[in-house]
């Protein structure tokens, strides 16, 4: 049940990135293009992303433990790090150039052509090759 | 108001509903970098890894069907592939340095108001704007 429930809710993040035109690169590019024809969309997107979700955390005040068992994600962490500003520039960078960032990227599989198979691939080339980038770029 | 926003806003809508499901139900915070990262690098094992494979059955395949059925939206991705592999690249390597993307840290963390997932926000905004300043306007390459 526990991975019905985790397809499901990929179906619905996958057909809202759809509907939403997130996974159209023009949208995205557009947003972050201030100088250029920007593109407000991105706002309504995130807009509405945010209010069921923080609808969602403070149902989780109430509920003693998620529906499927186990216990719901500690309180974030409060320590911000050099990983987290130096990772999200160099995500942020690469967001910019094509307009993809993870989930769109995933839900645009199977129509996003061998350009999106190949952002993909490399995507997770970076994410297997991160911990040795760490150890080199930001050493304890 | 412009259709493209309705559906923004429509689809923002369930984008959170996803997260809310993902949330109460099965207990996990809604991190697309954080859900395929632990598949690939071996983090995620277990029950974890089998419950992550089945979100990206459903993120990877419910679209590939509602684009069968209501046809294929246009993804316009830069045609250069050095453009499309190293900004694949730069994805993949600072999701998981910074432990996080625009729906772990963006969606999860604004709506918990985690002063790291606001920090987060902020920096690859501002780093996205810059990178278009610089790869549009300065050298032209996207």
């Amino acid at each position: 049940m526990r991975n019905l429930y985790a397809a499901l809710a990929g179906a619905v993040f996958g057909i809202g990135l759809m509907i939403s035109g997130m996974t159209d690169t023009t949208k995205v590019i557009g947003w972050l293009d201030i100088f250029g024809d920007w593109n407000p969309t991105l706002a309504f997107v995130l807009g509405g992303a945010i209010v069921p979700m923080a609808v969602a955390w403070q149902l989780t005040k109430r509920q003693a433990a998620p529906v499927m068992g186990g216990a719901f994600p500690p309180p974030p962490e409060p320590k911000l790090g050099r990983d987290l500003v130096v990772g999200s520039t160099l995500f942020g960078i690469g967001w910019g150039l094509a307009g993809l960032c993870p989930g769109p990227a995933l839900a645009s599989f199977s129509y996003g052509g061998i350009g999106g198979a190949l952002f993909l691939l490399a995507m997770v080339a970076g994410m297997i090759a991160t911990p040795p980038v760490r150890r080199r770029l930001l050493p304890a | 108001m412009e259709m493209e926003y309705i559906y923004g806003l429509l689809g923002g809508l369930l984008i959170g509903s996803a997260g809310a499901i993902y949330l109460l139900v099965n207990g996990q915070i809604m991190g697309a970098s954080g859900i395929i990262g632990g598949v690939v690098d071996g983090t995620s094992t277990g029950q974890g890894r089998t419950e992550r494979l089945a979100f990206l059955v459903g993120l990877i395949g419910v679209p590939a069907l509602a684009a069968l059925i209501f046809g294929a939206p246009d993804t316009h991705l830069s045609s250069n592939i050095v453009v499309v592999v190293a900004a694949g690249l730069l994805v993949g390597i600072g999701t998981r340095l910074a432990n996080g993307c625009t729906s772990g840290h963006g969606v999860c963390g604004i709506s918990r108001l985690s002063l790291r997932g606001i920090v987060a926000t902020v920096f690859y905004l501002l780093a996205g704007g810059l990178s278009v300043i610089v790869f549009r306007h300065l050298l032209g390459v996207i």
